[in-house]
């Protein structure tokens, strides 16, 4: 290691060297907090998102539903409007201060601070995916949903089997975009001393007092990270698009016994190879 | 198969109506030779269906019996293929009835899902699941509706593929098939859940002209076969060769039914004349 400048003589290059050099370990901590809040809370609102999209298109009209049950969907559909409305309209850095020390307050809960930020990531990332999804569900051709009806599925197999599944692949990148935002995002959980990559920072500055340097680092860090996350998505997403091609199947790969289907009633079209 | 209909396979409403014509038959006299005896399948009774203040579908009385291969033939907007959707019930009819094996569909607590399982349904844009191979998109059902084992379902659905002439593309999404490829699978997936009848909706009018004639040879040999089948079309040479009846809607109604080469060869009403010329123009 470089003998390094005694702490009067250091310029700004000898105080990021000091930084890296001695606090390191409180950097490297913040960045996993920070990424651990970013991907759990995006994984968790990703789920909160499909559960809330797919309640809300569970057709409600007279003859798919009773009575009863189309006020119990009506119900809980305003329910979650609320909770969507709710959530976006408000800033995380208040909701933050609201959960972490309303339960406190009014319940007893006492959370610690990494938990209280997960629960609040994951809450307002579940609201902004639940119009993603809902989006991505409608954007599908009604036609996928009517053929599935047309062989007798029902709505949770049509959501499992044919919806959700090209849905989640539309929506991918909007998903992507939400972890991104989630890594910067997550800075405002400071506020209740959530350990983050921002508070970390925080701490350094408030022992050493070189806020520039400290910050410029910490944004170089951050961009560090939402790059390559942004990269490691791409490069995902095009994994997922799969192969152009397909290998048809000869008489090897599919049984001779399945191909000639012997005394049924449609006719012979059977190869002869 | 003339004789007087089995005691309780009809409605009790329908016994009062039909009893004159038991005693007709018992006297061996075919009440209506037009059509096959025995209970249809199903059966709509005064059918209609409004968008709004639209009227599509003015009251249709339809029945379609085992064995039966029935045309559906008119203009753009008469109102063929809503007919056909109110059917198996993607359109939920506005008024009217539709009977299943003589029960009531459209009453609360019926299992529709289970109804529509049982007809098989053609799409004009083929609808295949767009996120599923070939193979898949005819096991889905089989498995999530019907219930059946896997490895059963998949070697039903390689049967049905082979039969459409589609086996050799079973791990093929539908994206990288032609369009009468994709309508040939459609056929084989409509044909796996085995359904006791096949609804096409313009099976042929997405696609280019080139490819309708395979379509139309897989939809030939279904109707040989002996499968039930109501097709919406406009191929009036198809339904004049391989339908026992046909039916010319025009304004919501069904202006005309009869069997295929008398409704074409000589029409009755003029609107099915005037609609009828074109064709035999063409």
């Amino acid at each position: 290691m470089t003998q390094l400048a005694a702490a009067g003589d250091r310029n700004f290059w000898d105080w990021i060297a000091y930084i890296v050099e001695d606090y390191w370990s409180w950097l490297l901590k913040g960045v996993g907090v920070t990424m651990f809040l970013a991907l759990t809370g995006t994984v968790v609102g990703v789920l909160l998102g499909l559960g809330v999209g797919v309640v809300r298109t569970i057709p409600a009209d007279r003859h798919s539903a009773g009575p009863a049950k189309r006020v119990l969907l009506k119900t809980i559909n305003v329910l979650l409007g609320v909770y969507v409305e709710v959530f976006r309209g408000t800033p995380m850095m208040v909701q933050a201060m609201v959960v972490y020390y309303g339960l406190g307050m009014a319940f007893q809960i006492n959370l610690n601070v990494v938990t209280a930020g997960l629960l609040v990531v994951s809450i307002n990332t579940g609201a902004y995916m639940a119009e993603i999804v809902r989006g991505g569900i409608q954007s599908i051709d009604p036609g996928q949903t009517e053929a599935a009806k047309a062989v007798g599925m029902g709505h949770w197999a049509t959501m499992r089997g044919v919806i959700l599944p090209q849905a989640i692949r539309n929506i991918l990148p909007a998903t992507g975009n939400e972890f991104v935002i989630n890594i910067k995002d997550t800075s405002v959980l400071m506020v209740i001393g959530t350990s983050e990559l921002f508070f970390q920072g925080k701490s350094i500055d408030g022992i050493l007092y070189q806020t520039f340097p400290v910050y410029l680092l910490v944004a170089a860090i951050y961009l560090v990270l939402t790059f390559s996350t942004t990269r490691l998505l791409r490069l995902a997403e095009r994994h997922l698009e799969g192969p152009e091609n397909f290998t048809l199947a000869t008489s090897s790969t599919v049984p001779e016994s399945i191909l000639r289907p012997g005394g049924e009633n449609f006719g012979s079209r059977a190869r002869t190879r | 198969m003339a004789a007087a209909p089995a005691p309780g396979d009809q409605t009790s409403r329908d016994d009062a109506d039909r009893s004159a014509e038991g005693a007709a038959s018992v006297a061996g006299v075919d009440p209506s030779p037009a059509e096959p005896p025995g209970q249809p399948i199903v059966e709509t009774r005064g059918l209609r269906k409004s968008f709004g203040e639209n009227e599509i579908l003015a009251g249709i009385d339809f029945a379609v019996h085992p064995g039966e291969v029935v045309s559906v033939i008119g203009a753009s907007g008469s109102g063929k293929s809503t007919f056909l959707r109110c059917v198996n019930l993607l359109e939920w009819p506005s008024a009217g009835q539709v009977l299943y094996h003589g029960q009531d569909v459209l009453a609360r607590g019926y299992d529709v899902s289970r109804f529509r399982a049982r007809l098989g349904m053609v799409f004009q844009q083929f609808n295949l699941f767009n996120n599923l191979n070939v193979l898949d998109n005819c096991v889905i059902g089989q498995v999530r509706a019907a219930g059946r084992p896997t490895s059963e379902a998949r070697e039903r659905a390689l049967g049905y593929l082979a039969k459409v002439g589609m086996e050799r593309y079973v791990r093929a999404k539908p994206r990288q098939l032609s369009g009468g490829q994709k309508q040939r699978v459609a056929i084989a997936r409509a044909l796996s859940m085995e359904p006791e009848a096949l609804l096409f909706d313009e099976p042929t009018s997405a696609l280019d002209p080139e490819m309708v004639g395979e379509v139309l040879a897989v939809m030939g040999e279904l109707a040989e076969s002996g499968l039930t089948m109501v097709i919406v079309t406009h191929e009036m040479a198809f339904a004049r060769d391989v339908s026992d009846r046909v039916a010319f809607m025009d304004g919501g109604v069904i202006a005309e039914e009869g069997p295929a080469q008398a409704v074409f060869s000589a029409p009755e009403q003029a609107r099915t004349k005037e609609f009828l010329a074109r064709f035999h123009a063409g």
